[in-house]
């Protein structure tokens, strides 16, 4: 059963054992061969009773029970033993089990659909859904609320505005629907600020639902043009600074009402500012306040978009005129992205685009078009965004109702749902059902299952334009203290740095181990041997919390102030084993012959070190006269090479250190157990030692030396410990040596445990780790069907 | 000469060489690394009275530990910002360890060499390990007794030594009840709540259920009045004394003795009694709870949970991991199917440990552990019991991470007893299980045991998985106590390996936490060092045996 890939054991069973063998050899020779004559005849003696045992017992034991316990326990066994191997293949399959719901389509299914309530208090204007899709509203143009149940239709409260005598509604608009605000434009050139509110009670441990109106800015109507012209497009946002802007039929106006705080009136007051926008405005046909009330965007019937800067309310900087739809298109719909930073443009043919503020080269916030969407051959007319995410729902004139996520630039759903013709729709608050109204008058209510549509390949894997983001870019950023914040899920800076954790070490660790297995291997004495090789094996064992722990707070402190050093030291030390080793090679024979062949590695030790202490005492003098005394600061100035001070190339060192047993240990098998005749052969035809090491044993060992780097790898991908604490664990791009990473392990050591259980972050970390076991799982197999291959290879040589 | 000499690849030989040694000085030098810093930090160090002065500045008296010394080339100094004269090489720094940070807000200080102007030792210079805001450095003035001034001087060193073991006396004493006895009590208060709101989702909450719980409430009242009594009693004896010290910069303080955990003189210590202390300290670091944050006292709790979640895992990994191998070895046609499955095996053992913990907190603590909770402990909720990371979590986790150590071991082990051996029993008419029972396994028992080593060894080093499922900085209570039912697998624990990340890492004062992160390491690379090689030695032992038996 030498099949055992099992690097673990196979370090310290198959050889570690060489120690105690060694030193069980020489110290307790005698001893132990008496143990072992003890212990052969105890077992003899065992055997022989356990046979005279059976036999005694045979009489009284019924043969039939022998025989079911032989049966039981097989079947009890296999059981056992198979469910082991289940229970391991079951790892995968619920890694699988829990990353799936990721990528299961979102689905829509109708609940209910039934003639609107109360037709006859006017057509819609607004339908609104509270929380928990129990209750919906319908706003009329006469002014009417009507509150429903969203799953029957039935009527459960009308309220009426209070629309002042004399002056009728001639402008609706909605203000943020998080908060339910909606403003009437009035004839006479005032307004009414009105804000709905569900509030739920428990009576009997069921959830009783009461809407209500109130008007935030008092219930007498607000005058916005003091001529008395009709209002005849609205806008409003509310949230302690609330900003009103209407269009009467030649003006734009904007009137702001800030809380003032004063410091003797207990009462806030609320301070008027008043100006008028520089634009003519006859044919303006939307308008639309972000939520910081510092954005203005007006839409012009010739698909003109005209963006506005109202953080001065008493004068309104207009920024950019810019056309947001192709040339004889019209826009049909608006809205702002969760956030309110980026617009989403709906227009006559069916396209919807993301417009969003990204600053230029000389920083100024220009509009840009991010993405679009082609939702249909036919009108957009609606557009809700989601509250919580960054998707929307579309609806176009054939009453099609498309639902979308933009940074994942997926469509999710896409159902006709009303007839063409189709007048309101409305999202609810959590995304999980929609309310259209047809053209016919019938409500059309449907649930929506859609989890997680903010991840999709594209956005994993792919370059992302994030809203006030320059370009597209790949970005990991899970969470964040802002409410309206988008976690960016990509999990390309997470394998780059997996990777160049992984590459840096290798680079340290293969060279080393794959010398010292050659040596070990082929040309050490096996006295030294037996005492090399358990000693580099222990070093597997350690754990790697340690070796971490010493690269943060030991290595990582040390190589910043010995930089130059550790360049030096590179150099040094290898020339300085060279120079030993002419010099040795021209010694006089009889001491030479001193030291006895294959210790040579011994000799080494005290020239290594002292060659790496006079590297170090050379590289402070080198280092003030070449680099002006920090090499560092000399990187940063002549090459612009930024250091930080846990980077890759102390992770470079640390996650070597772990992976040169696995690596040395493998290949040195693989070198070890190349058939003898082979060497010999080479040998015997004349070739140096050097010359059949390099033509013969490696060209035979190099798929098991392979296939020992391949585990080495997949060692240093998976190792969560060392880069999590000898790394800042920043997810930058940056290939270079002196900068730090964030590899897929540590970030899910650092990430799971405040993960929200089955949220889209908790699922990404799970494909995380899935990656993370496909790889290993990949590389681990690789390498033992390599090994396998050639250990038939040495059987048939 | 040269040439030829390259030709002969001898050079090459040499460079091989030398990464052996390369390789060896790793090892050696990482070992010794830990070593000496872990071993040293119990050791009392002489500490100074410096007489510094900085440029332009008034000459103050520095009194601490020599923690660190640097040495910076006169260059790089300069390009770090330090002015130096034309006649100095380098700027020689020194990390002082000054202690009293309540009054000079840092544990540590950094003063150059070139500005000390004098430097001693004075022989009364003591040391106060403290339980809050870590040691003090200063000179003993008085002792007092309920503000009286009760010793002076000479008297006052013996005085204060007396009465720090008095009141350390209580101070355990109180520690015992607020942690054994009242910690008791609010357990059973719990354990009240959860029953009657048990008994009220059965619906069996009635007159005599109310009266009952009623009446076990008021026994707990009346034990925790009675202890809150002993307590206050305790409080007022262990704040009766306090002692006077002088600081460095000649202020004096008091400060009570029920803060104070030990009072030394390291410049007055013999070898001897330094050699005393340093095993008392040692003693403490083993068997004490920490202090400060972890970064003072003792690593008890750590200790006790790396010990208690490898046992419970021990006792999982080793039926199902032999009962694979037998089958794997015994049981199972060898062909396709058993070489798939020694790969996957194997595969395993190669996996990222860290995945092993997202598995363990996906399916055990919240898929298993949140349907137990539904299931068996309705009235906890919304608080879980064992829907959340636990000592039991851990275990099995790790339990599943170790299973391909134990398989390949036992199977090796399986595989190495004589043919000769199962025939000959299976010759005298023994069955398969009988033959497997008496005869191969105990045989193979060893292999079990070297796999067990193994296995515990790779679980003590482990952290990334216990991340997630179960290890905490700092467990309020151990897994195992006095209440019933007194092992508590659903209690979060304290882990060495974690011990060692958490205080080095996410420590508020990590400078004054590194020489225990230091012993703690050394502590955590002894045990696993010598588990590797008593499962070497286990192992040599089975080898020799089968060797005999073939012979």
């Amino acid at each position: 059963m030498n099949l055992g890939l099992f690097l673990f054991v196979s370090h310290c069973l198959n050889n570690l054992q060489n120690i105690g063998m060694f030193e069980t050899n020489l110290t307790y020779q005698s001893a132990d061969t008496k143990n072992n004559t003890g212990s052969q005849s105890m077992d003899t003696n065992n055997i022989g009773s356990q046979s005279a045992g059976i036999k005694n017992d045979a009489g009284r034991y019924y043969p039939q029970l022998r025989l079911i316990k032989d049966h039981l326990a097989r079947y009890g066994v296999m059981i056992g033993g198979l469910g082991v191997i289940v229970a391991i293949v079951l790892i995968f399959f619920f890694l699988l089990y829990s990353v799936f719901p990721l990528f299961v389509p979102a689905t829509a299914e109708s609940v209910a659909h039934y003639d609107a309530p109360e037709k006859k208090l006017g057509s819609t204007v607004l339908l609104a859904m509270e929380e928990q899709n129990e209750m919906a509203a319908r706003f009329t143009d006469s002014g009417q609320v009507v509150f429903f149940e969203a799953a029957t239709g039935r009527t459960v409260d009308v309220k009426t505005v209070l629309i002042p005598a004399g002056a009728h509604i001639s402008s609706f608009a909605q203000g943020s629907p998080a908060e339910g605000v909606v403003i009437y434009g009035l004839s006479d050139g005032r307004a009414i600020v009105v804000k709905s509110q569900y509030q739920a009670s428990y009576t009997n441990d069921k959830r009783v639902i009461t809407p209500s109106l109130t008007y935030p800015l008092g219930e007498a109507p607000l005058v916005v043009d003091d001529t008395g012209a009709a209002l005849e497009k609205i806008a409003v946002k509310t949230d302690g600074t609330n900003t009103i802007v209407a269009k009467t039929a030649d003006k734009v106006r904007l009137v702001s009402f800030e809380k003032k705080e004063s410091l003797f009136d207990e009462e806030a007051g609320l301070e008027r500012t008043d100006a008028v926008l520089d634009m003519p405005a006859f044919n303006l046909t939307d308008i639309i306040i972000d939520k910081e009330q510092r954005n203005l965007y007006l839409v012009s019937s010739d698909g003109r978009l005209s963006f506005f800067d109202i953080s001065n309310k008493s004068a309104p900087v207009i920024r950019q005129h810019q056309n947001v739809v192709a040339a004889g298109e019209k826009i049909t719909s608006i809205a702002f992205l969760n956030g309110d930073l980026s617009l989403l443009v709906g227009d006559s043919s069916g396209l919807v685009s993301q417009w969003s503020q990204v600053r230029d080269e000389l920083n100024r916030p220009a509009l840009r078009k991010i993405r679009s969407f082609k939702v249909s051959d036919s009108p957009v007319i609606d557009i809700h965004a989601e509250q919580r995410r960054k998707g929307f729902m579309t609806l176009d004139a054939d009453g099609v109702v498309g639902i979308y996520h933009s940074t994942a630039e997926r469509e999710l759903i896409k159902e006709p749902v009303g007839e063409p013709g189709s007048v309101a729709a409305t999202l609810s608050p959590k995304a999980n059902a929609f309310l259209v109204q047809s053209g016919d008058n019938t409500l059309h209510f449907w649930r929506v299952e859609n989890e997680h549509p903010e991840v999709s390949m594209k956005v994993l894997w792919q370059e992302v334009w994030y809203e006030s983001y320059p370009k597209p870019s790949y970005i990991w950023q899970s969470s964040s203290a802002s409410n309206d914040f988008e976690p960016k899920y990509s999990l390309v800076p997470l394998v780059f740095g997996t990777l160049k954790a992984a590459f840096y070490s290798m680079l340290f660790a293969v060279p080393l181990s794959l010398m010292g297995a050659i040596y070990t291997a082929y040309f050490m004495a096996p006295g030294m041997r037996r005492y090399v090789k358990p000693s580099i094996e222990m070093m597997g064992a350690l754990p790697t919390v340690i070796l971490g722990f010493l690269a943060g707070l030991w290595l990582a402190p040390f190589i910043e102030t010995h930089l130059a050093g550790l360049f030096s030291l590179f150099m040094i030390v290898p020339l300085a084993v060279m120079l030993f080793a002419f010099l040795w090679q021209n010694l006089p024979e009889d001491v030479r012959h001193k030291v006895p062949e294959g210790w040579d590695a011994a000799l080494l030790i005290p020239i290594i070190l002292l060659s790496a202490w006079f590297a170090f005492a050379v590289s402070v003098p080198l280092e003030s006269a070449l680099f002006n005394g920090s090499l560092r600061d000399w990187f940063k100035a002549e090459l612009g090479i930024g250091y930080d001070q846990r980077n890759a190339l102390v992770v470079g060192v640390a996650m070597g250190f772990a992976v040169i047993p696995t690596i040395y240990s493998i290949a040195e098998d693989a070198i070890f157990s190349v058939p003898k005749h082979l060497t010999v052969g080479s040998l015997a035809l004349g070739a140096t030692p050097w010359q059949t090491m390099t033509k013969v044993v490696l060209l035979t060992a190099s798929p098991g030396i392979f296939s020992a780097i391949m585990i080495g790898l997949g060692r240093a991908v998976g190792e969560t410990m060392i880069v999590l604490m000898a790394t800042g664990n920043t997810p930058v791009m940056d290939l270079s040596v002196f900068q730090g990473m964030r590899t897929l392990s540590a970030n899910i050591a650092v990430e799971m445990p405040e993960a929200e259980v089955e949220s889209t972050h908790y699922r990404v970390l799970f494909l995380a780790a899935l990656v993370l076991f496909l790889f290993t799982f990949i590389v681990n197999t690789l390498a033992e069907v390599i090994r396998q291959r050639l250990r038939e290879k040495y059987s048939s040589l | 000469m040269i040439k030829q000499w390259f030709k002969s690849g001898s050079p090459w030989v040499w460079l091989n060489a030398a990464a052996v040694s390369i390789c060896l000085i790793f090892v050696v030098g990482l070992l010794a690394l830990v070593t000496l810093k872990g071993a040293g930090h119990f050791w009392p160090s002489d500490v100074a009275e410096i007489v510094y002065q900085e440029e332009g500045g008034q000459p103050e008296t520095v009194v601490g530990e020599i923690a660190n010394t640097s040495i910076t080339g006169a260059a790089m100094a300069k390009a770090a910002g330090y002015e130096m004269a034309d006649n100095e090489d380098t700027l020689v720094q020194y990390l002082i360890k000054i202690g009293n940070r309540d009054v000079l807000g840092a544990d540590f200080r950094w003063i150059q060499e070139r500005n000390i102007q004098s430097q001693q030792f004075p022989v009364d210079i003591m040391v106060l390990e403290r339980r809050e805001w870590g040691n003090f450095y200063g000179y003993l003035v008085a002792v007092k007794e309920s503000g009286n001034t009760i010793a002076v001087g000479e008297q006052a060193l013996p005085a204060a030594l007396e009465r720090i073991d008095a009141a350390s006396a209580i101070f355990d004493e109180i520690t015992r009840i607020e942690k054994k006895e009242i910690g008791a009590v609010n357990y059973g208060l719990e354990r009240l709540r959860l029953k009657q709101k048990r008994l009220q989702l059965d619906g069996q909450w009635n007159q005599e259920a109310e009266q009952q719980i009623a009446a076990e409430k008021a026994e707990y009242d009346a034990d925790y009045k009675r202890y809150q009594d002993q307590l206050a009693e305790l409080y007022r004896q262990i704040r009766r004394d306090s002692l006077v010290a002088k600081i460095a910069s000649g202020n004096e303080l008091e400060i009570p003795l029920a803060k104070i955990v030990r009072l030394y003189q390291p410049n007055a210590m013999s070898i001897g009694d330094k050699i005393v202390h340093y095993g008392r300290k040692l003693i403490e670091f083993l068997t004490d709870s920490p202090r400060e944050a972890n970064t003072e006292g003792g690593i008890f709790p750590a200790i006790f949970g790396t010990i208690m979640m490898v046992i419970i895992m021990s006792i999982i990994v080793t039926p199902f991991g032999v009962i694979a191998a037998v089958y794997l070895r015994e049981y199972a046609k060898q062909g396709f199917t058993t070489r798939l499955i020694r790969i996957a095996v194997n595969n395993l053992a190669g996996v990222p440990s860290v995945v092993y913990g997202v598995f363990g907190l996906g399916f055990f603590v919240y898929i298993l552990g949140g349907n137990i909770d539904r299931l068996f402990y309705p009235e906890a909720a919304p608080a879980p019991v064992f829907g959340t990371p636990g000592l039991l979590w851990a275990s099995i986790t790790l339990a599943l991470l170790t299973l391909p150590v134990v398989i390949v071991s036992t199977e090796e082990g399986l595989a190495r007893i004589p043919k000769s051996i199962r025939e000959g029993s299976l010759a005298l008419g023994a069955t398969k299980v009988e033959t497997l029972w008496r005869t191969v396994l105990p045989m193979a028992s060893p292999a079990m045991m070297t796999g067990l080593i193994l296995a515990v060894a790779r679980a003590a080093g482990e952290v990334a998985p216990l991340m997630l499922v179960g290890v905490v900085k700092l467990a309020p209570s151990l897994p195992l106590d006095g209440n019933f039912p007194f092992l508590h697998l659903d209690r979060k624990f304290m882990h060495l390996g974690f011990h060692i990340y958490d205080v080095g890492f996410q420590s508020p004062n990590v400078e004054a936490a590194r020489p225990l992160v230091y012993a703690t390491s050394l502590l955590l690379v002894i045990v696993i060092v010598g588990l590797n090689l008593a499962a070497v030695r286990i192992r040599n032992h089975l080898r020799e045996k089968y060797r005999a038996l073939e012979g």
